[in-house]
């Protein structure tokens, strides 16, 4: 059995292409996550993402490209000899093994000494060392996730892929999960590659978030500034929620690019614009967005839209979300802290809405339904 | 309100009736086989006695058929258990264009009568020259058993997630290693109940195995022959030793995996 | 099918990897032998049956040929036979469906509850198997024999007259035929009940409908297909059953069947091509109802 590299190791795909009978899963996928990154890849139900890691994972053969690891290419190296291991969503315990078993599988399969042994340190790194005499049926499933974990990380894999391990666990596990799941490759120092679709996940745990919608990654890079600034109108409405409106560009100056909608102008900054001629979106997150019960005076830092009305207000205790109507414009998401004066405001009351200009980002194309 | 309390009975009594009904010739055979019968006729109850229990071979023919009986079944069980269990595998794990037609033809020899495959499979052994013997009859025993331990296994095989299989590999097991460590241990309990069925359908089989035996005789054979002029009490006797052996492993293995199953659910 | 009862567990849907050489190595072996040993005899059955007396007149020799002599002889002399077959199996399956369906539904539905039960009661069930199913036929001809305490007992309460009897007679034959196959046709049976979700009864309930209606509506459409499973597994091997209606069991020679000529035509009188046209006609029907059975619930779930 080959020696495997007893550190993280980076991850590269070049031009990674998918088919299916009937569809096509993937479409052309490259990717680099640096050794020891938690990486994660973010999108919703059958975007590419399982069958991205399955790939990785050697479970699946692309139908063109190649994929790298620690330099090496393994495109068509079989599962079982690549330094790759994977915390499947189901966990795939085996039901006929102990826990203990389970964990020192993998070293058995590469006959490395004393399995056991580590196989008993791994799962006391999980906290689970007192049950490694049971059957997985008889965990329950943070359990029986920790196990999967620690099933995986005995084996010290050059890169670990997490396919959606947090998806059956509730809220406050999940949490407690996801703590101990970054506290441990950052103390391991290995690479981790986390799917999922839940996006609070992503940006929680990982150092890089890439975006992916049908079979494309979309955006890459860090958490922070993928939500500040949504490149594409999927990202932007995806991660967290995006007022976006859409025009003709009718000013342009070397700092900003502006808009008509409906006589009121929006502008963005030109270093947050991704498209700069023709017909753009320009969209802000809820939160930096404002209402005011007078018309605001003009500024050159502000947009400011309105006379609406408030249409509907929804409690979520951290915040008020506000649904605000503007003719001709539509509807505007502000979402506005609870600092504990309530009610502001009442339904039907006469509001415009304002953001700051820096708050703006320009996206690359237009949203569903508005293209020319 | 009495009614309804009645009408919950109706189907207790019922199935307490039926199963009654089922087993009144069993008990009867097991009773029978302590019937200190004269010759050999074994309708009249004359005493009880274990004599029959105790020298049961003294009957000339009696444990020699058995034995060829147990022999047929063990070979024909172990053939059709292996090639049955690859045809459930592949029916289930793997995609192929001639699937309904190997389904098909897996389920025609269930629905067709003994009559037909005793009948069809004497006249090729006929036409093509061999002579009716052990072999002839293994060979039908193994056909007729093909198609339920390819039903057995594949319901097995279908409740057995691939998923596990794909964690092996990513655990370093290569394709060999994953089938005996994991498929394998988890398909166990459907393949021995596969092998379990075939072995009861081929000792008890008479039909196919009546057109195809010649010279050898099996124990439903004995039986049949036997049946004109009167069978004996020690036919009744071998018959209970296997109903009482089956019936108690069955019911053994359920009461033992459901105390197994409570003791390991009871730990959390 | 039948042994969709066996299966406790959901199945698991996977997707079935392509890889044409190792399912050639699974498949072959076994579809080989089916081949040779179920397919051919069905055409050697066809071969013989086209057979013509030898030319040399040599008792039970005959020589190739495309005779079809032998048909008419069995169609019109065996006439009898053929509709006591089909219309004994009917009775006999009509019987089997009426008896089972109730046990399986309890075992099945009121038996969820409590697992360990259910399983030992389905295992009495098929205790029947476990006895040499000729012993359980001679058991039920002693038991109900011209001079046995049971018909004493019933001619005691002039259930029956003093000169009745019940041996030899078609009711006697269909009464071990029905018992034989009660087995065949709960398993099926049990099989869809078992996994019948009771909130779609409790639903119709509550929609109003009365417990007669909640059965005609819901439970006897969501179980159709056990009802089939078993009314195959239960009518077509009876239409060849010999044993039954045989003098030696439970019949006489005014009940004989389908497969008691065939039988005595081969094995007794060497009239082969006699036996193998009646088998191939017998074949035939079976092979109608299944390609009718076939083509409206296809071939996915024959297994």
């Amino acid at each position: 059995m080959k020696e495997f590299v007893p550190a993280g190791a980076d991850l590269e795909l070049r031009g990674i292409r998918k088919e299916f009978p009937g569809f096509t899963a993937i479409e052309d996928l490259d990717l680099h996550i640096p050794a020891g990154e938690f990486f994660a890849l973010l999108g919703p139900s059958g975007c590419g993402k399982t069958t991205t890691l399955r790939i990785i994972a050697g479970l699946e053969e692309p139908t063109r490209g190649q994929v790298l690891i620690g330099g090496q290419d393994v495109t068509y190296t079989k599962p079982h000899e690549r330094p790759v291991n994977t915390v499947f969503q189901s966990y795939a315990l085996f039901p006929h093994m102990t826990i203990l078993e389970n964990v020192a599988f993998g070293l058995r399969q590469r006959k490395i000494a004393d399995p056991l042994g580590k196989a008993r340190d791994a799962l006391n790194l999980v906290e689970l060392g007192y049950a490694a005499e049971r059957r997985p049926q008889q965990l329950s499933g943070g359990q029986q996730q920790r196990v999967a974990l620690a099933r995986a990380l005995v084996n010290r894999p050059s890169l670990l892929l997490l396919d959606e391990p947090l998806g059956a666990l509730d809220l406050k596990l999940r949490r407690q999960m996801q703590i101990e799941l970054k506290a441990i490759q950052m103390e391991v120092g290995l690479t981790f590659l986390h799917v999922t679709h839940d996006q609070e996940e992503a940006m929680d745990m990982a150092d890089t978030v890439a975006v992916m919608n049908k079979g494309r990654i979309e955006q890459m890079g860090a958490p922070e500034s993928l939500y500040e600034r949504p490149k594409t109108s999927f990202v932007a409405k995806f991660l967290g929620q995006s007022n976006i409106f859409v025009g003709e560009i009718a000013e342009q100056s070397a700092n900003s690019i502006s808009i008509n909608v409906a006589g009121n102008k929006i502008s963005v900054p030109t270093a947050r614009a991704e498209k700069t001629s023709g017909k753009i979106a320009i969209g802000v997150r809820p939160e930096k967005a404002e209402f005011h019960r007078e018309q605001p005076a003009a500024s050159a830092e502000r947009n400011i839209l309105g006379p609406g009305t408030i249409k509907d207000i929804r409690f979520t205790g951290v915040s008020n979300q506000y649904l605000i109507e503007i003719p001709n414009i539509g509807d505007i998401i502000v979402f506005a802290q609870n600092v504990g004066i309530s009610p502001v405001i009442e339904l039907g009351e006469k509001v415009w809405v304002s953001f700051k200009i820096e708050h703006a980002f320009g996206l690359a194309d237009l949203p569903a339904g508005d293209e020319d | 309100m009495k009614q309804l309390k009645l009408g919950k009975l109706v189907l207790p009594v019922y199935s307490l009736i039926a199963l009654a009904y089922l087993l009144i010739p069993i008990v009867y055979t097991i009773f029978f086989s302590f019937n200190d019968s004269t010759g050999r006729t074994n309708t009249t109850w004359q005493g009880f006695t274990l004599d029959k229990w105790l020298h049961v071979c003294e009957r000339p023919g009696i444990c020699e058929a058995v034995g060829n009986s147990l022999f047929i079944g063990i070979v024909s069980t172990l053939v059709a258990t292996v090639l049955g269990t690859a045809i459930a595998i592949a029916l289930v794990r793997y995609r192929f264009k001639a699937r309904s037609l190997v389904s098909l033809s897996l389920f025609l020899p269930m629905a067709t009568p003994e009559v037909v495959m005793g009948a069809g499979l004497a006249s090729l052994f006929f036409n093509v020259g061999a002579g009716y013997g052990y072999t002839t009859i293994i060979l039908a025993h193994v056909m007729f058993c093909l198609s339920f331990v390819v039903v057995t296994v594949k319901a097995r095989v279908q409740t057995l997630d691939p998923v596990l299989e794909e964690a092996g590999r990513d655990l370093y097991a290569s394709p060999t290693a994953v089938f005996w460590k994991i498929t394998f241990p988890l398909l166990l309990p459907g393949i021995m109940s596969a092998a379990l069925l075939a072995f009861a359908l081929s000792f008890d089989d008479f039909i196919i195995t009546y057109f195809n035996a010649g010279p050898v005789n099996t124990f439903p054979l004995l039986i049949y022959i036997a049946a004109a002029k009167g069978v004996p009490a020690e036919a009744n006797v071998i018959a209970s030793a296997v109903f009482l052996l089956a019936i108690l492993t069955v019911i053994g293995t359920q009461v033992g995996s459901s105390i197994r199953h409570k003791r390991l659910m009871a730990i959390k | 099918m039948a042994f969709a009862g066996f299966s406790g567990t959901a199945k698991v849907q996977g997707a079935p990897v392509k890889s044409s050489r190792i399912v050639l190595a699974l498949l072959l072996p076994g579809m080989l032998y089916l081949a040779m040993f179920f397919m051919i005899p069905l055409v050697s059955l066809l071969i013989t049956s086209l057979e013509t007396p030898a030319a040399s007149g040599a008792y039970g020799a005959y020589d190739y040929a495309v005779d079809f002599s032998s048909y008419q002889r069995v169609v019109t002399s065996y006439f009898p036979q053929i509709m006591r077959s089909f219309g004994y199996a009917f009775l006999s399956t009509v019987f089997a469906l009426v008896i089972a369906y109730p046990l399986a539904y309890f075992i099945g539905v009121r038996l969820r509850s409590r697992p360990l039960l259910q399983k030992l009661t389905l295992t009495l069930v098929t205790a029947p198997f476990f006895i040499s199913f000729l012993l359980r036929t001679i058991a039920w001809k002693q038991i109900l024999s011209d001079d046995s305490p049971t018909l004493n007992f019933l001619r005691s309460l002039h259930l029956l007259a003093p000169d009745q009897y019940f041996l030899g007679t078609p009711f006697a034959v269909v009464w071990g035929l029905t018992y034989n196959f009660i087995p065949f046709m709960v398993l099926p049976l049990y099989g869809v009940l078992e996994r019948l979700d009771l909130r779609l009864i409790e639903a119709a309930g509550d929609l109003y409908a009365s417990p007669f209606s909640v059965f005609r509506r819901v439970t006897l459409p969501l179980t159709m297909p056990g009802i089939i499973s078993g009314t195959l597994l239960t009518f077509i091997p009876i239409t060849g059953d010999y044993v039954n209606a045989s003098r030696d069991f439970l019949g006489s020679s005014s009940t004989s069947m389908i497969g008691n000529m065939v039988q005595a035509d081969f094995l007794q009188n060497s009239d082969y091509p006699a036996a193998s046209a009646l088998s191939a006609v017998l074949m035939a029907v079976i092979l109608l109802i299944v390609v009718f059975y076939v083509k409206r619930t296809g071939t996915e779930d024959l297994l």
